[in-house]
Formats: structure tokens, sequence, C-alpha cells
């Protein structure tokens, strides 16, 4: 039930920060700082989200088939693949490795 | 049928990948402990991918709702920047606003931006809008219902797939040296702080770490 708190809070802050961008003045959001910041939170975020992924179990760090995932998304990134095909390379260079034994 | 401008088709076609990739988000999100109706609300009612799956991926990694809060939410900000963008392309009549807000997203924007002449933007944004929106929560519910169908996400490879899908949304914003160096540095941050904090938290100290790295590119550009 507690999750679900979280999810509306969420969910709540999520649309209330999309409305602002209508409704408040446009030389409060209209700067280059405002503007490098949510370049930059985005970019830091997706980066910490993506190792978090790849190696955070709880509170350890555990190197698995997850890093095999992470490489072959680079590979097909690389190889300008849709992002639809990144995401089954992942999960499928991760099944592969489970497949073979790794954790 | 109406014919098909480029905005319209552009829109209709990020609208079909994306919505396949829902897929993805749904199963995850349940392999992540939420239950059907919770990934479909986030699906319904969120609506932005990058949040969801920031949401969703820290509840698995066995981080706080109020964890799971902070980083959606600070995900989310970029949607405020956008609908500032929008506001002042489309210049969209007062009724319309509430609804636009909710549909204002990077693909969305990403549609109406790369066109020139007015009207083209509007179709570009409501196609690729409303498009996204239903083929999105579809998808989210079939996702939804097959992860929780399918036992262990990890045999399937679900784990590898939140790594890509995270990798996914990141790459296309490497451009420069930059964002390369920021990536970098809370990518490392978040792996030195990940033993000592509890779950869910790295992901914030990494937010903070690149509030710093902000704060000193505003100096270093006023020092010049």
């Amino acid at each position: 039930m507690n999750l679900w708190l979280w999810i509306l809070l969420a969910v709540a802050a999520a649309y209330a920060i999309k409305l602002s961008g209508y409704l408040l003045p446009r030389r409060l959001l209209d700067r280059p700082v405002v503007i490098r910041l949510a370049t930059g939170l985005t970019v830091g975020l997706l980066a910490s989200l993506t190792i978090l992924n790849t190696v955070g179990k709880g509170q350890a760090i555990v190197l698995d088939s997850r890093l095999l995932a992470l490489g072959a998304a680079a590979i097909a990134l690389w190889l300008k693949a849709p992002y639809l095909v990144v995401v089954l390379v992942g999960a499928f260079a991760a099944a592969l490795g489970r497949l073979a034994g790794l954790p | 049928m109406a014919r098909l401008t480029p905005a319209t088709r552009m829109g209709l076609s990020i609208a079909a990948a994306v919505g396949v990739y829902g897929v993805s988000f749904g199963a995850l999100s349940t392999g992540s402990g939420l239950s059907v109706l919770q990934t479909c609300a986030l699906s319904l009612l969120m609506f932005t991918g990058g949040s969801q799956f920031a949401f969703i991926g820290v509840i698995g990694g066995g981080g706080t709702g109020a964890a799971a809060w902070a980083a959606a939410t600070l995900l989310g900000v970029r949607n405020g920047v956008y609908a500032m963008s929008l506001k002042t392309l489309i210049e969209p009549p007062g009724p319309l606003v509430p609804l636009m807000a909710h549909l204002t997203i990077d693909e969305s924007t990403a549609t109406a931006t790369a066109q020139t002449d007015h009207d083209e933007r509007v179709r570009g944004f409501w196609t690729a809008g409303i498009g996204i929106y239903v083929l999105w929560n579809a998808s989210t519910l079939v996702g939804a219902l097959a992860g929780d169908a399918i036992g262990d996400p990890r045999r399937w490879g679900l784990d590898g797939a939140a790594v890509a899908a995270f990798l996914g949304l990141l790459w296309p914003r490497l451009k420069g040296r930059d964002p390369v160096a920021l990536a970098i540095v809370s990518a490392l941050v978040t792996v030195i702080v990940l033993p000592i904090v509890p779950p869910g938290i790295p992901v914030l100290v990494a937010a903070g770490a690149t509030a710093l790295w902000w704060a000193w590119q505003q100096r270093r550009a006023a020092a010049r």
C-alpha cells in the first residue's frame, strides 16, 4: 500500500513539472542556466541508473551476465540499431550468459 | 482517410517503435515487484518513459518508495523545459494545455520541433503524443501480464534488458565531450557510494554530483 502512495506522488510530481512549463512565466524557465541543469541532470541520472542496473544488487557490487548485456547493447547502439532491438539484444546477451552457466 | 503529412508520418512511426518497447517496461516493472495494476498506473498517469524506468529501477534494486520518487521526479525535470519550448513554438489554446502537458515527452517534443511550419508542428505533436499514449499503455499491459506469467525474470535476461534500456536512453544524449565526461563521473560516483549508502540513494548522490558539476560549469562560463 505504501508503494501506491509513492506511485501517486511521483505521478503528481511528473504532471506538475510538465504543466509548469506551460503555465510559469517564460523568463523563469527560459534561461541557459535551467536548460543546462535539466540536460545535465538527465545525462547524470541515466548514467547512474545504467551502471546501477549493471553491477548493483542491493548494497553489493555483483559482476554477472548483466555486463554482457551492457557490452552487447553498446555494440548495438554503436551500429545504430533501433531502441527495441537494443533492449532485445541486452536481454538476449544476459539470457545467453545464464544459459552458459554464468551467474 | 486523411492524407499523411511528413509530421504525422514521423509521429506514427515513432509511436509504433515506442509502443513496442512498452512491452519491456511492463515486463521489467512486474519483475521489479510492482503489481500489474501499479505498472499500468505508471504508464497511464505518469507517462514519461525515463522516469517510469527510473522508478521501477530503484524499487527493483531494493530502494525505498521515497528514493524511487526522487529519481523519477528529477529525471522528469526535462519535461518542464520541453513544455516551455512547445508553448513558444505552438502557442496552444488555453483549454488544451492540461492535455498537452500530459503528452509532453521526449518523442512528442522531438516530432514537433523537427517541423518547420506551425500547423505541421501541431500535427506532429498530437500524432506522436496520442499515438504513443495509446500504444505505450496497451503494450505496458501486455508486458506486465507476460512478465507476471514467465516467473524468474533473470532467466529470460530481463535484468539485461533493463541495462540496455537505460543505456539506450542515455546514448543519444552523449554528443560532445561534456556529456560523456558527466556520464563517466556520475557512473563512478554511483559505484563508489553503492556499498556505503542504502539502496536507491546512489542515484540521488549522482544527481547531486551532476548539480555540482553544473555549478562548476556555470562558474567557468562566468569566468570567461
